[in-house]
């Protein structure tokens, strides 16, 4: 007796196993948001921040994140970490285009963003002037709490798929800026027990 | 030093002379050590070779127990407002290169002021003296584009090769932009 | 120290300077020539010039080295940076002395209270100040602890860069345990500008003899974990034992400074030869290696993180009462609670904060020993309140010229390992 026999003599109720239904479309885009690796992009002081994220307290494997690829034909975020500098720029560019499609980017730290507190000569003035940005994470550098909203805020856009309309239309992120989580300072101090 | 009185026409030649004769014994003779002029600034020794001293300065002060070049920086003095604390006869010039040496078996510290015309912007290297030298005379050149003469590598080291400038000079702009706001929604 | 003569250091140097173990190439060449290059006349044979960074993930940010090869063995290499070039220097001579210190804390991210300390101590040094004893004794601590910090992320890189990936774990573990305490006292997990010139921000939290013993109970037994993990295996020792071998004059001639030139058997530590702030009244050892190689820096960094905890042991208990910060009323703003009953004190905070305090003419440089090597700082200050010109000496800028030297006849699987037992950050070496 196969599969199609029990079907065709009790309907649904002959399976064996347990089933969801639901869009390609929709299973796709959850596949995507929940398995999204990132390239390990770390620049400057924001890539500590963004290792810590990695390390074990904060535990970016929790999201599905924590096989950083070093080649960029693997991964699919890249968390632009740091101050860009003009010297940098082309390079950033030629890893951005060596992402494959679907491709997203997390500009992380007030460098990033904006250029920060060094206006100069030295730094591009956002790093959005060279690859579209999805999510902007505030913070000098962002602590690994707004960095991991900032993480799930893609997912949620992600999943939704606003990122990828979007980019049909104007050809640029999703450009959602995030606020710093204002966490209040840790007084006491737990530190864990072995 | 402006003089209120000009010599005629008669007596130049003889005011000349003891105007020069006058200068000469006035003049505070610099006081010297190792041979060149010497200052002090906050308790730290600070020596004032010319171009045509440097090298040879600071190779004896090696024989001296100076092993160590741990730092050699520029300074554009342009535009500097007050006394730059130079001994009795070095002359200022725009460009500065400050050399730092460490004596390990005195536990002390020397340092060295060259001054650099901005016409001229030339000095020898000390790569075969100190090959510690190599990166941070190729930053001085990069970031003032003081030429070091024998460098094994006279390249830009922290911009690009195809930058135009020498962005620590101070008539070198900041570059600053203005800040612009994306995508702003609200206007209050 | 060991003792060295100027014979043996100028041979050193002289080798150093022809034996053409660095590749100078400029980075257009470098592009023009990548691949395979044939034979020369000049009696080079087959080689491969190679490209390394500057996205790579083990070259600690982004270096970039161009490798020649021959076959699996490096011939020649040039470290190739600026891809962090930030323009700190010339963004320095904009922001007043105050403010400073937020600049400079961005440069050696490892190590941010190292580069506040060295920029207030120079400015200090050209204002004639005397921070109080009580603030003095804070740097301390505050610099011991990010010693450790800096060396436990060493730990971490390391241990990844070599495969020991779970070290990558452990060292963050014990790391976050410091910054958590960093996060209590300065609000900030990294630069923290909480070093400021005629002290420090704010005093110690309630508590924090405590919090610290806490940290030093734990901090310990899992030292002994990583001596486990890593130090007498059999495969770390073979990847770093013998590994980019440096003798103390090569270190001396290349001004390599830190773990590197004590990797030698050279005992040179600015703690302990040029004391600075209060360190003429701990007790600590200096340790020194004998073989030069990464092996030897492994182990002084794992050894200093002891060291260092032993300083912060002392320091507890010798931490004196007082002020925190110099009470000059030209460089320290007034209490919070005055700003509020009085018009002058509330001009007066706003004046330090807006103008600065001016800083009387003249050029100072001041070192002090971060965890990489001789930090130093030289200002020339022409009596505004902005500094006329800011310099930084960074270590690993200068420690990043042994790596042509140090990799020269290793094989590539090696130079990994050479470059994160230089352990260089790049935001210092770019600045």
């Amino acid at each position: 007796m196969g599969i199609v026999a029990n079907v065709q003599a009790d309907g649904l109720a002959g399976l064996e196993h347990n089933f969801l239904t639901g869009r390609v479309e929709d299973l796709i885009r959850w596949a995507r948001s929940h398995s999204s690796w990132p390239a390990t992009f770390g620049l400057a002081c924001c890539a500590i921040e963004m290792m810590a994220t990695g390390g074990p307290h904060y535990d970016l494997a929790r999201f599905g994140m924590e096989v950083f690829r070093a080649s960029p034909r693997q991964a699919d975020i890249m968390i632009v970490a740091g101050r860009v500098s003009q010297k940098m720029a082309p390079v950033l560019r030629q890893i951005y285009d060596q992402m494959m499609e679907p491709k997203w980017v997390i500009s992380m730290g007030v460098c990033a963003s904006s250029g920060g507190m060094f206006n100069n000569y030295a730094l591009v003035q956002g790093v959005d002037t060279i690859v579209p940005v999805d999510v902007y994470a505030p913070g000098c550098p962002p602590g690994p709490e707004t960095l991991l909203q900032a993480i799930v805020t893609l997912h949620e856009l992600i999943e939704t798929g606003e990122i990828m309309r979007r980019r049909e239309v104007t050809g640029a992120g999703a450009g959602v800026h995030l606020d710093e989580l204002q966490l209040p300072t840790s007084s006491a101090l737990t530190i864990g027990t072995r | 030093m402006s003089d209120a009185e000009t010599p005629s026409i008669d007596d130049a030649e003889l005011a000349e002379e003891s105007v020069e004769e006058v200068l000469e014994e006035e003049l505070p003779q610099p006081e010297l050590l190792h041979g060149v002029p010497v200052s002090e600034s906050r308790g730290q020794v600070v020596l004032h070779p010319s171009r045509d001293e440097y090298v040879a300065l600071v190779s004896s002060l090696r024989e001296l127990g100076y092993w160590m070049c741990v730092d050699l920086c520029g300074v554009d003095y342009l535009g500097y407002g007050p006394n730059r604390n130079l001994p009795a006869g070095v002359a200022p010039e725009r460009f500065e290169v400050v050399v730092g040496l460490l004596s390990h078996s005195d536990r002390s510290r020397i340092r060295l002021r060259v001054q650099i015309p901005e016409s001229d912007p030339e000095l020898a290297t000390l790569f075969l003296i100190h090959p510690s030298v190599e990166n941070p005379e190729r930053e001085v050149f990069d970031m003032f584009g003081i030429r070091f003469d024998g460098h094994p590598d006279m390249t830009r080291i922290l911009m690009p090769d195809e930058w135009v400038g020498h962005p620590l000079r101070k008539d070198y702009e900041l570059g600053r932009i203005p800040v612009q706001f994306k995508g702003a929604s609200t206007a209050r | 120290m060991t003792s060295t003569d100027l014979t043996t250091l100028n041979s050193a140097r002289d080798r150093l300077t022809s034996d053409g173990s660095v590749l100078r190439l400029s980075e257009t060449e470098a592009e023009q020539k990548s691949g395979y290059q044939a034979p020369t006349e000049e009696g080079l044979g087959e080689r491969m010039i190679m490209n390394m960074g500057p996205q790579h993930p083990s070259t600690h940010g982004v270096l970039r080295l161009v490798l020649e090869m021959d076959g699996e063995t490096i011939t020649r290499s040039k470290p190739v940076i600026g891809y962090l070039h930030t323009g700190m220097e010339k963004t320095g001579e904009e922001l007043t002395y105050l403010q400073g210190a937020t600049n400079v804390t961005r440069m050696d991210y490892a190590a941010p209270l190292f580069n506040e300390l060295v920029f207030s101590l120079a400015v200090e040094e050209l204002l004639g100040i005397e921070v109080p004893d009580r603030g003095q004794w804070i740097r301390m601590l505050m610099s011991e602890l990010n010693r450790m910090s800096s060396h436990l992320l060493f730990m971490a890189t390391n241990g990844m860069d070599l495969g020991a990936v779970g070290m990558m774990l452990y060292g963050w573990r014990e790391r976050e345990e410091v910054l958590r305490f960093f996060e209590a006292v300065t609000g900030l997990r990294m630069n923290h500008n909480y070093i400021r010139p005629g002290g420090v921000a704010a005093d110690l939290p309630d508590g924090w003899e405590e919090e610290l013993s806490a940290i030093l109970d734990i901090i310990p037994d899992r030292l002994a974990e990583f001596d486990l993990l890593m130090t007498g295996q059999p495969i770390w020792r073979d990847r770093l034992q013998g590994v980019g071998v440096i003798t103390a004059e090569e270190a001396l001639s290349l001004g390599a400074t830190g773990p590197i030139l004590r990797s030698t058997g050279y005992a040179w530590d600015l703690r302990r030869d040029q004391p600075y702030l209060k360190y003429d009244q701990v007790e600590f050892d200096v340790i020194a290696g004998s073989f030069g190689d990464c092996f030897d820096r492994y182990s002084i960094r794992l050894a200093e993180i002891r060291e260092s905890m032993r300083i912060v042991r002392q320091i507890i208990e010798k931490m004196p009462e007082g002020d925190y910060r110099v009470q000059d009323k030209k460089v320290t703003p007034p209490p919070r609670a005055r700003i509020d009953e009085s018009m002058e004190a509330l001009i007066h905070h706003f004046k330090i904060f807006t103008e600065g305090f001016k800083v009387p003419e003249g050029e100072v440089y001041v070192a002090v020993e971060s965890p990489r090597g001789e930090l130093g700082c030289y200002i020339v200050s022409d009596g505004s309140s902005k500094p006329f010109r800011m310099h930084i000496r960074g270590p690993s800028f200068v420690n990043l010229q042994t790596l042509p030297h140090l990799m020269k006849d290793s094989f590539l699987a090696d130079t990994v390992a050479i470059i994160s037992s230089v352990d260089p950050i790049m935001g210092e070496i770019d600045r």
